[in-house]
């Protein structure tokens, strides 16, 4: 680590709680419709982890998963197109904020069934080890995910098959306003991982610099053929479930205390010379511009609706 | 090749020949390998291919099938085994919330070039959780081809033409089939998805039907020319999508439809295909199309109640006379 890339990290994790703020805004306005799940307060996870990866590495996630496509590097413009609806969104406006997709980086996206995007990621990894190519498939998904079948089909076939892939568990504690404690009879999750004969492994999700450096040492890990790594990032979200939701599962305290650990905070401690304003300023441009873009993007024709159900209809 | 086989030997055959040509195509499933597939289908292909490429899955069928759609969305060429379709419930998730949605969520991005190949139908004694016809189901989903080889031929040409496909097929083999024998001829150019084809030409009734039902359809056929009472009976062959065009032209020939369906009534592709006929050729019709499909109970265990419940050659012959009076 060094400052040139705490800049960095920073950055992206700036770029993101501006976006998502924005996003907000724009929701209020009724410019943005449907389900908004904000990603605010776990940026560190998404950031750290997609440090680690080559462009030829595959990403899926889950319906929160705007940080995690800006933090790929999808262009702050086409998502929020997307949430707008437009053509010009990273899927055309047919996925909105739950199914950002995006094939030059590898994004496959926004599943939005919980665990849905294990098994997808299972496959990927597995046609990576069959035509040996030398690529990692990443999986995101939260801890709710864990009482999943599909949860543990998947983590025991990548076990099994020796499969090029990193599992990034993004333990907020809460499934919708269910605690972990309420669902699970051991909350411990990399301990469940292990039981899979996956190195597994629980670190502080609030803390880029630990996100980034667990992230590069599991890479270097799969891609030298040792099999699968699991990381359990223990993390917060500040905001709701999705847009609003009343927050009586939990006490605002506890929202309190960790927002003290807040990632942007955090980082500033390490690395003092981080020129915040000079981000800021920098982030403020480009989130305006992702809005006007949004704004002048074009609706669809209607004419068009029935494409893109099979291929040979698709107007690429 | 050019010669007599059985059903499940046209499967095992194109599948042995799409992995020789192509290294991307690969099977897996549960007890594809070792145990030679719980119908037999793919006996002896672990020893020629190994067991990278002929897969034997543990008891994950949601997990295995995602594995084919992210492995498909890789670059391979999948062929998923579901032992048959009562357990594909298990991978309904991956089947409809990714294979058939993906390529419309992602604005036309990422298609998913797999196939999955099932076993349907009933006849064999296996009670209510192996033996239902639930590939009508499956054609109420955009996004997916839904393939039912009745044929020798067919059993062999759809996972060819399901393997060169970009996007997600289905193919549904009925249990009673795997011994039927037929001629082989792979050096027939295939008819395509979505083609229906007519299997006996008649004048008096259109029969529509698709998969075992068929040879039960082609069965009452005889016996009703010998009554003269003469039936045009169509396989579909693709249940989606589905051939309109076939079925219109036959209705305005015939002026009379039936339909046989190994499916409940109910919400079923007889439903969809008389409404479509409803819409499309209304003013053709003679008299009120009629249909025989599996009675709406799950399927029983003994012999008599389960042939009582699925479509028989003597209903269909009944329901033929019945319309004939009208
Ligand atoms: C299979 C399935 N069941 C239920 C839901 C509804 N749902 C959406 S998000 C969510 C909570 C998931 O929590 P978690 O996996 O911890 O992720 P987080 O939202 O905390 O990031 C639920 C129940 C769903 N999308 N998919
Ligand atoms: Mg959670």
């Amino acid at each position: 680590m060094d400052l040139d890339l705490a800049n960095k990290l920073y950055h992206k994790m700036l770029l993101i709680r501006r976006f998502e703020e924005k996003c907000v805004e724009m929701y209020s306005k009724e410019k943005i419709r449907g389900f908004l799940h904000l990603y605010i307060g776990e940026e560190a996870v998404a950031v750290g982890v997609m440090h680690a990866l080559s462009s030829e590495d595959a990403i899926f996630a889950t319906y929160r998963e705007h940080g995690h496509a800006l933090a790929r590097g999808i262009h702050p413009n086409r998502i929020m197109a997307e949430l707008y609806g437009k053509q010009e969104g990273c899927s055309r406006g047919r996925g909105g904020s739950m199914h950002l997709f995006d094939a030059a980086t590898r994004f496959y996206g926004g599943i939005a069934i919980v665990t849905g995007g294990l098994p997808m990621a299972i496959g990927m990894a597995l046609s990576d080890k069959m035509m040996k190519r030398n690529k990692v498939t990443v999986c995101f998904f939260g801890e709710g995910a864990v009482a999943e079948g599909e949860f543990h089909e998947s983590l025991n076939l990548a076990a099994l098959w020796h499969l090029p892939i990193l599992f990034v568990c993004e333990n907020n504690l809460y499934a919708m306003g269910t605690a972990l404690e309420f669902t699970q009879s051991e909350t411990n999750i990399s301990l469940k991982a292990a039981s899979y004969r996956i190195t597994s492994k629980q670190i502080d999700g609030m803390n880029v610099t630990e996100v980034a450096e667990s992230s590069e040492e599991a890479i270097a890990q799969i891609r030298s053929g040792n099999g699968p790594v699991f990381l359990e990032c223990l993390t917060y979200r500040f905001r709701a479930h999705s847009m609003y939701d009343a927050e009586l599962y939990r006490q605002k305290s506890e929202v309190e205390e960790w927002k003290q650990k807040d990632p942007l905070i955090r980082l500033p401690q390490d690395w003092s010379d981080i020129n915040i304003a000079q981000h800021e300023e920098e982030i403020s441009h480009i989130i305006d511009e992702a809005v006007e873009f949004a704004e002048n993007g074009t609706l669809e024709s209607v004419d068009d609706l029935e494409k893109f159900i099979y291929s040979s209809e698709v107007a690429r | 090749m050019n010669s007599t086989i059985t059903y499940r030997e046209a499967v095992r055959h194109a599948i042995k020949q799409a992995m020789e040509k192509d290294q991307r195509v690969f099977l897996m499933g549960e007890d594809v390998g070792h145990y030679g597939g719980g119908y037999a289908v793919s006996m002896g292909l672990l020893e020629q291919f190994g067991s990278e490429r002929i897969i034997d899955t543990p008891l994950s069928e949601s997990a295995f099938t995602g594995a084919g759609i992210g492995a498909a969305l890789g670059g391979m060429r999948p062929i998923v085994e579901i032992m048959t379709v009562n357990f594909s419930l298990l991978a309904l998730d991956q089947i409809m919330n990714n294979a058939a949605n993906l390529l419309h969520m992602s604005g036309g991005q990422f298609n998913v070039p797999l196939v999955i190949r099932m076993v349907t139908g009933g006849g064999k004694q296996l009670g209510a959780q192996h033996s239902h016809s639930l590939e009508g189901w499956y054609a109420h989903i955009p996004g997916l081809k839904i393939l039912t080889p009745a044929t020798v031929q067919d059993a062999y040409d759809m996972v060819t033409l399901a393997l060169a496909d970009p996007d997600p097929v289905l193919i549904f083999e009925h249990a009673m089939l795997y011994n039927n024998k037929g001629l082989l001829d792979t050096k027939v150019i295939p008819l395509s998805i979505g083609k229906a084809k007519i299997e006996r030409l008649g004048k008096d009734i259109t029969l529509i039907t698709y998969g075992a039902s068929l040879f039960k359809a082609l069965e009452a056929a005889q016996t009703l020319s010998d009554e003269g009472i003469d039936i045009e009976v169509i396989d579909l062959r693709s249940l989606r999508p589905l051939d309109d065009e076939t079925i219109m032209k036959s209705v305005a020939k015939t002026h009379r439809v039936m339909i046989v369906d190994e499916g409940w009534k109910s919400g079923s592709i007889s439903a969809e295909i008389m409404a479509r006929i409803n819409e499309q050729a209304f003013y053709e019709l003679d008299a009120p199309m009629g249909r025989v499909c599996t009675l709406e109970v799950p399927m029983p265990y003994a012999a008599h109640l389960e042939q009582a419940v699925l479509p028989q050659a003597d209903k269909i012959v009944a329901m033929a006379k019945k319309i004939m009076e009208k």
